[in-house]
């Protein structure tokens, strides 16, 4: 009882304070990885049940949809390429190191629920595909959250929204920089630490700023939502909402940046710019 | 006699197994702060039917599972489901004895008590604790007790596990 006890104070304090125990934690999930596939199976089958008897119609309409939004979007690329193409030039005129180009791999959300007080996700790609921990994840939007634990088969993603992470972020409009606090509402960011004449606005636009070395740089993250300043405050409060479809996405993005300590892509990861 | 004890090993890891699904199990977003305690349902079942098998150290085990699947800090059910083995194998002579309703009350007071000693750890190391609905899933729990108490003891008798 007592050693009992004691084991476990020692390893949250570990756990809580050092992260030594991630290779522990990802061999215990190896282990207890088939219950999580055993607690998805239902959804999984009644998915694979309702993909399977949709009917034709179902599948021409949303065929012609994703063909129109195809040719969209490929039409909206031409005009980016040659902007690339025409910023890269530039950027090699001013001898700027900066590159543009990360890699990306399409992971899967699981099913599963975690800890309802904490704002975490499980997606099917870990370690075999690649996967380190402290890794970016995007959804088609805008930046979702990092990858936190990781094995062989799937990963742990903490959101951006959850109390216990931060992001330093740029407001696009002006370049200012601050970080956002996640509050633990799903739709919420917060921003603590802009004083009351910081010019920001409702509407603006955030953006990650690459600071901290874990996010690349520019990627949206959130819309600001709401500013009040009070005069008699140091610092007046702002919060944001996500880009991102935080609770809604089924597929999302892992991103590599293109830099030597950033792990090395997977083989099946695609190139998002040349 | 020396090999009856060692009956049914598989029906109670079978058993803890399930809890342990149902605790990750999808559920609708409405009910996902309401999840009951199967675990701490499952692990006092057993160590009130067999405590001379199932006690401090499975609990600790089983808490270490949970932690892992459910993505919490490792330790953090680990100490709330040892402590409730504790109790439960100090007091299960006499909660054997009670009618299911009364046994049900002392359920409650074992979930509560695992509930409170994670939500210490939760309030030590989160910045944000989670709110009053929290509170409402020892009661719900403890409801489900008489039924759990009742397959898992038919579950019991048909594979005669000691």
């Amino acid at each position: 009882m007592v050693a009992a006890v004691i084991l476990s104070v020692a390893l949250m304090v570990i756990d809580h304070r050092y992260h030594h125990l991630e290779s522990l934690r990802a061999a215990l999930a190896v282990v207890t990885y088939p219950l999580q596939v055993a607690a998805e199976l239902p959804v999984n089958a009644t998915r694979w049940v309702s993909e399977t008897l949709s009917t034709r119609e179902d599948l021409r309409q949303s065929n012609a949809r994703l063909r129109d939004e195809n040719l969209k979007l490929l039409a909206r690329l031409q005009k980016y390429e040659a902007l690339q193409a025409e910023n890269l030039r530039l950027r090699d005129l001013l001898e700027s190191s900066f590159k543009v180009g990360d890699r990306v791999l399409v992971a899967e959300l699981s099913a599963v629920d975690l800890d309802p007080y904490k704002q975490q996700v499980v997606i099917d790609k870990g370690t075999t595909s690649g996967v380190v921990e402290g890794q970016p994840v995007l959804d088609a939007h805008a930046v979702m959250g990092q990858v936190v634990h990781v094995n062989p088969l799937n990963a742990t993603v903490l959101l951006i929204t959850d109390a216990s992470h931060a992001l330093p972020v740029q407001v696009l409009r002006n370049g200012l920089r601050t970080i956002a606090v996640g509050t633990g509402r799903i739709n919420q960011l917060e921003l603590p630490y802009l004083p009351n004449d910081a010019d920001i606005r409702e509407d603006d636009l955030l953006v990650t700023s690459g600071l901290g070395g874990k996010f690349p740089p520019g990627y949206p993250v959130a819309r600001v939502s709401m500013v009040r300043r009070t005069p008699d405050q140091p610092f007046s409060q702002i919060f944001a909402e996500p880009r991102a479809h935080l609770d809604r996405s089924r597929e999302v993005l892992l991103v590599w940046t293109m830099d030597p300590r950033g792990g090395r892509p997977a083989p099946g990861a695609t190139e998002l710019a040349p | 006699m020396t090999l009856a004890p060692q009956r049914g090993g598989l029906v109670i890891l079978l058993t803890f197994c399930i809890a342990l699904m149902l605790m990750v199990l999808p559920l609708p977003e409405w009910a996902r702060p309401y999840r009951p305690q199967w675990v701490t349902l499952t692990l006092i079942y057993w160590t009130l039917a067999a405590p001379q098998r199932v006690g401090v150290g499975v609990g600790f085990l089983l808490g270490i599972a949970l932690d892992v699947l459910s993505g919490t800090l490792l330790g953090q059910h680990a100490l709330g489901l040892s402590l409730v083995a504790y109790a439960t194998v100090k007091l299960h002579q006499r909660i054997r004895v009670f009618p299911l309703w009364q046994q049900s009350l002392v359920v409650l007071l074992l979930l509560v008590s695992d509930h409170l000693v994670t939500l210490w750890v939760m309030g030590a190391t989160q910045d944000q604790p989670p709110g009053l609905s929290y509170w409402a899933i020892p009661p719900l729990s403890a409801l489900l007790w008489p039924w759990v108490f009742i397959l898992l003891r038919d579950l019991r008798r048909r594979f005669r596990v000691q």
